[in-house]
C-alpha cells in the first residue's frame, strides 16, 4: 500500500511528468491557454495512458517471453496509435457526449511522448500490473495538475506588460521555469513520510 | 541549369541550420531539448542519434513516397521511424552505454519527436531522395547545434565544467583520443573560484533551469530574427503539425470557441 501512495505522490509532485521529466511539453505549451481546453486535454491523456498501459502490459509479457524485447519501441507505438484510432471511432459511434468532450484531442495524443513515455517507464522500472496502472494514473493526474495550474498562470500573464522580445513563447517558458521551481519544494516529501 | 540545381540542393541543407532551425525557429522537439541538455555531451549524443534517424527515415520515406497510399501515410512513416530508432538504440546500448544511461527514456522517445515525423510529412513525402537526405541532415545539424549551445551553457553555469565526459563519446574512435581529454573542470583550473565562494548555480541543471535557459535563448533568437526582418518564433501552427490532417482543432474553430 505504501508503495502505491509513493507512486501517486511521485507522479503528482516530485516526479511530475511535465515539470520534472519533460514529457508532454508540446500540449503543455500549446493547449494550456484556456482552462477548459487544458482540462479536456488532461482528461483525454489520463484516459489514453490508463488504456495503453492496460493493453501494452500483456503485449510486453508476450514479447519478453519470446525474446522479442527489442521490438518494444515499434510495437508500443503501433499499439498506441491503433488504440487511439479505434477509441476515436468507437466513441464517435456510441458515446457522442464523451466524443464531443475528448474526441478532438485524441489524434494529437498518438504522437504525445507522455503516453509512450509512461508505457516505456513502466517496463524499464519492472512494475507489475497494478503498479503499472497506478503509476500511469499518477502520471496522468500529474500531467493534469501541471496543465491546469499553468493555464491559470498563463491567464495572469496575458494582462501584463511584457518586454517586446520576451512576448509569447519566451515568457511562457520562463513562467514554466518558475512553476517547475515551486514543485522542487516537494522534493524529499516521499522519503520524509517514510514511504520508500 | 545544373548549377541552379546544385544551389537549391545546397539550400535544402543550410536552411535547417539557422533560418529554419527546428528548435529555435520552428519550436519542434521541445521535450528532448529540455530534458537532455544538462550537459554538452548529452546534447551532442542526442543530436547525433537524431541526425542518424532523421537522415535514414527521410531517405526511406522519400524512396517509398509513391508506394505509400496517402490515407495510411502517417502510420507507415511511424513504422519506418520506429525501425530506425530501434537500430540506433541498439548501437548506442552496445558502443556508448554511458550515453544510453544519460539519455534514458528519451532515446526510444525519438520515435515521437515531432521533428522527424514533421520532416517526413512536410518534406520527405513529397521530394526526391537526395534533397530529402540533405534536408534531414541540415535539420539534424540545426537540432544538434541548438542542443549543444544549451548544453554548453547549462553545464558551465550549473556544474562549473566544460565538455565533461566527452571521452565517453570519443571512445568510439579508440582509447584515449586527444590524450584522454575528458572536459575541463573550472574549479580545478581556477582554484581561486572556490576561495571567492563562487559555487555553480545547480538550478541550471535542474528541470526549472532548462525551461529558463530555453526561454531566454528563444528571446535572443527572436531579437536576432527581428533584426533580419524575420517573424518571431511561435508555437508550431497547424501547418507545421504532422497530425494536422487528422486534427479537428483548426484555428478558426478555436477562434469561434473563444468568441462564443
Amino acid at each position: 500500500m505504501k508503495f502505491y501512495i509513493a507512486l501517486l505522490l511521485m507522479g503528482l509532485l516530485t516526479q511530475n511528468f511535465i515539470l520534472s521529466k519533460f514529457l508532454g511539453i508540446c500540449p503543455f505549451l500549446g493547449v494550456s491557454k484556456k482552462l477548459n481546453t487544458a482540462a479536456g486535454m488532461s482528461a483525454a491523456v489520463i484516459f489514453v495512458m490508463l488504456l495503453s498501459t492496460a493493453v501494452c502490459y500483456p503485449i510486453n509479457l508476450f514479447l519478453e517471453n519470446h525474446d522479442l524485447a527489442y521490438l518494444q519501441t515499434i510495437v508500443f507505438i503501433l499499439v498506441i496509435a491503433a488504440l487511439v484510432q479505434f477509441l476515436e471511432t468507437v466513441m464517435k459511434k456510441y458515446m457522442k457526449a464523451l466524443y464531443q468532450a475528448l474526441g478532438i484531442y485524441l489524434p494529437l495524443i498518438t504522437t504525445n511522448c507522455a503516453v509512450l513515455g509512461v508505457v516505456i517507464l513502466n517496463v524499464d522500472n519492472g512494475y507489475n500490473f497494478p503498479q503499472s496502472m497506478v503509476n500511469s494514473l499518477a502520471a496522468g493526474l500529474g500531467f493534469g495538475l501541471a496543465m491546469i495550474l499553468f493555464a491559470g498562470v498563463r491567464g495572469r500573464l496575458e494582462n501584463n506588460d511584457i518586454p517586446k522580445f520576451m512576448e509569447g513563447l519566451p515568457v511562457t517558458l520562463v513562467a514554466a521555469a518558475l512553476v517547475s521551481l515551486s514543485f522542487l519544494g516537494f522534493s524529499g516529501i516521499i522519503e520524509g513520510m517514510g514511504l520508500l | 541549369m545544373k548549377k541552379q540545381k546544385k544551389n537549391s540542393l545546397c539550400k535544402e541543407f543550410t536552411k535547417g541550420i539557422i533560418k529554419q532551425n527546428p528548435v529555435l525557429r520552428l519550436v519542434l522537439g521541445t521535450c528532448a531539448t529540455l530534458a537532455v541538455t544538462t550537459s554538452f555531451v548529452n546534447g551532442l549524443g542526442m543530436g547525433l542519434a537524431v541526425i542518424v534517424v532523421l537522415v535514414c527515415s527521410n531517405v526511406v520515406i522519400s524512396l517509398l513516397r509513391k508506394a505509400i497510399p496517402n490515407k495510411v501515410r502517417i502510420p507507415a512513416y511511424v513504422i519506418v521511424i520506429a525501425a530506425f530508432v530501434t537500430i540506433v538504440q541498439m548501437i548506442v546500448k552496445a558502443y556508448v552505454p554511458v550515453l544510453d544511461e544519460a539519455l534514458g527514456i528519451f532515446l526510444p522517445l525519438i520515435v515521437v519527436n515531432c521533428i522527424i515525423l514533421g520532416r517526413a510529412e512536410a518534406f520527405a513525402g513529397k521530394n526526391p531522395v537526395l534533397a530529402s537526405a540533405l534536408d534531414g541532415l541540415g535539420m539534424g545539424v540545426g537540432f544538434t547545434a541548438a542542443l549543444c549551445t544549451m548544453g554548453l551553457f547549462r553545464e558551465l553555469v550549473g556544474s562549473g565544467t566544460i565538455l565533461s565526459g566527452i571521452q565517453s563519446l570519443l571512445s568510439i574512435f579508440g582509447d584515449n583520443v586527444f590524450g584522454g581529454f575528458n572536459g575541463i573542470d573550472l574549479y580545478e583550473v581556477f582554484p581561486w573560484l572556490e576561495k571567492l565562494s563562487l559555487q555553480p548555480i545547480t538550478l541550471f541543471i535542474l528541470p526549472s533551469g532548462g525551461f529558463f535557459t530555453f526561454g531566454v535563448l528563444m528571446a535572443i533568437t527572436n531579437r536576432l530574427a527581428e533584426g533580419k526582418g524575420e517573424k518571431k518564433a511561435e508555437l508550431p501552427d497547424c501547418a507545421a503539425c504532422p497530425m494536422a490532417s487528422a486534427c479537428r482543432m483548426k484555428p478558426e474553430e478555436q477562434h469561434k470557441e473563444g468568441t462564443a
